[in-house]
């Protein structure tokens, strides 16, 4: 990254850290960037094992899904909170590390429609043993407060771009990467293309599951079910694509524009943002597959040439 | 005891049918152009609002709108497959298949949203006069509608068959799906193959619309549920495989009936969606697919 890069970085987690302290600082901008937060994560996270390792999983939810489900059962448990929350990614890592070996062994299509079922079959678990909402108790709901979820959801995102920005530099996600762009070549280099895909599972499971933490810590009441539905893992797809697949800022960038559309024209015209979202994808998928990051990259080249 | 049993197998060959007929298209448009279809759902569900429209503004008969949806949905596949599919299908073999999910998967939002759009988030089914209409077999029952069903599922295979097998169109749809580079170079119009297998593939799932309106409900959400229906289907039959396809249907709704009898109704999805899980990762050809 060049300085510039840093520098705007560094200014924006600045602003970040501070906005709850500022004066104009309301619960609704709170609320609005916390889902942004959980968004730019859920993508994050997925880019880890489709954009980096090339495995497209159509089950991200799964692991939100399991992460917010530890994490609340044992908070409401009277567990302290730091160890819901790690025993959420925990388990989502866990079942990732389960699954990850008969699932990995499926290849491109069968890797994606196994995953979607996966997914589905936990979500119908779910549903099944879980049909009711999960609302804070008293003491709970009498000192909640925005500004540490807040916090909480900022970390999670922080340590999301981190370990993307970290796999961007180190052996393993290069490694990763390789196996991405040609197995068999990688293989012959010497990378082991199973443990490097299992890996990026791994960590995508893990962090996709603490993203699932905040959410259980964020949300006063929401049915179990809600963070197991398939709709989790399309809006991380669709982020992820619509900013630049395989980049680090290119998810974080998706987010942003994905969270300002729905807020802008969600108010007015329900389901309105996932039509626009849609046929915005599919202008990506087809002239521009590397999503925005592609087209600033080529307006940047255009305009050093014009000079 | 025995007649519970048996009824709860003939429910299950009905609905499984019903499923096979969901599958067809996927697997037609599968086998031939190599891409999947996720949107195929939403084809399904484009396909049920023909039909409750035609029936709640002209109180046109379910079954006779089958006339209707068949052109109609089998345009909407055209149209599709000129504007967006027609782009993948030049891609080397990976990438096509990754990009034709994706693209499905936009298609699936876009749908299903402006579907919420037009015609609300209402749950919406047709009941003609015959709606509850059964008849009696040695104790079984057998609703009219669902055993029209059937024999509409088994049409529609027949008449795919025939049409693959007998026609100059369907011997090029299966030269393309063998070899596209060969049956380009025998002569045979690739575009226009593809064009007309997507077409044929959306209509098939129009078809399939039309039968869950009548004997289920429908609402702009149904997509995904059945893409997912379809989705085990062809990969129990075995991907690309056209026979197969209404057997593994069948098989998946006589399994899910009687494990719904067994163990109750919430866990017939499950019991579907594992079959599959162990199948897809003992036998990724399919139950009926050859053996690469």
């Amino acid at each position: 990254m060049k300085y510039g890069g840093w520098l705007i970085a560094g200014v924006l987690l600045a602003a970040l850290l501070v906005t709850p302290q500022l004066p104009f600082s309301n619960n609704k901008i709170l609320t609005i960037l916390i889902q942004l937060f959980i968004v730019a994560a859920m993508a994050s996270s997925w880019n880890i094992l489709a954009g980096f390792a090339g495995q497209v999983n159509l089950g991200h939810a799964a692991f939100f899904g399991l992460g917010a489900l530890t994490t609340r059962l044992m908070w409401l448990d009277g567990y302290p909170l730091a160890l819901s929350f790690v025993a959420g990614g925990l388990v989502a890592a866990l079942f990732a590390l389960a699954i990850g070996f008969p699932a990995l062994r499926l290849r491109g299509i069968y890797f994606a429609i196994g995953t979607l079922a996966l997914a589905e079959a936990l979500n119908e678990t779910v549903s099944n043993i879980l049909p009711g909402n999960s609302a804070l108790p008293g003491p709970q709901l009498v000192s909640y407060e925005l500004p540490s979820r807040y916090y909480l959801a900022l970390g999670v995102v922080l340590v999301v771009v981190a370990v993307a920005y970290w796999l961007t530099q180190a052996r393993l996600g290069l490694g990763m990467m390789s196996v991405r762009e040609n197995e068999a070549a990688a293989q012959a280099i010497g990378i082991n293309a199973f443990r490097h895909k299992l890996w990026a599972f791994i960590i995508s499971a893990f962090l996709a599951g603490i993203t699932g933490s905040a959410f259980a810590y964020f949300h006063v009441s929401y049915y179990y079910q809600h963070t197991f539905t398939p709709l989790w893992t399309f809006d991380a797809v669709l982020v992820t694509f619509v900013g630049g697949v395989g980049t680090v800022a290119g998810p974080i960038l998706g987010a942003i524009f994905f969270v300002v559309i729905r807020d802008v024209l969600a108010t007015n015209l329900t389901n309105f943002h996932q039509v626009i979202f849609g046929v915005l994808f599919i202008l990506v998928v087809l002239i521009l597959p590397g999503g925005f990051l592609e087209l600033w990259d080529r307006l940047r080249v255009r305009m050093t040439n014009s000079k | 005891m025995f007649e519970i049993i048996a009824q709860n197998i003939v429910s299950g060959i009905m609905v499984g049918a019903l499923y096979g007929l969901a599958a067809l298209g996927l697997s037609l448009v599968f086998g031939v152009l190599k891409i999947l279809n996720v949107a195929h759902g939403e084809l399904i569900m484009l396909g049920g609002y023909t039909t409750f429209w035609l029936f709640n503004l002209y109180g046109l008969d379910p079954f006779v709108s089958l006339l209707v949806v068949l052109p109609t949905i089998f345009v909407v596949g055209w149209l599709l497959h000129q504007g967006l599919f027609s782009r993948v299908v030049q891609l080397d073999e990976e990438n096509r298949i990754k990009n034709s999910l994706l693209i499905g998967f936009g298609l699936t939002l876009v749908l299903q949203n402006l579907a919420i759009q037009l015609w609300t988030a209402d749950e919406r089914s047709v009941t003609p006069a015959y709606a509850t209409a059964a008849l009696e077999l040695g104790g079984v029952r057998l609703p009219v509608i669902r055993l029209a069903g059937l024999i509409i599922a088994f049409l529609a295979v027949a008449g795919l068959e025939l049409f693959l097998n007998r026609s100059y169109w369907g011997k090029a749809v299966r030269a393309t799906a063998e070899d596209w580079q060969t049956a380009a170079l025998t002569g045979i119009n690739i575009k226009t193959t593809y064009l007309l297998t997507f077409g044929l593939g959306a209509s098939l799932a129009g078809i399939a619309g039309t039968l869950v309106t009548v004997s289920f409900s429908i609402s702009p959400f149904i997509g995904l549920q059945w893409t997912l229906k379809a989705l085990i289907v062809v990969v129990l039959a075995g991907l690309g495989s056209i026979g197969g396809v209404l057997a593994a249907g069948i098989l998946l709704g006589v399994t899910e009936s009687l494990s719904a009898y067994y163990w109750g109704g919430e866990y017939r999805e499950l019991v579907g969606l594992i079959i599959f899980l162990i199948v897809l990762s003992v036998r990724p050809q399919g139950l009926f697919g050859a053996s690469e």
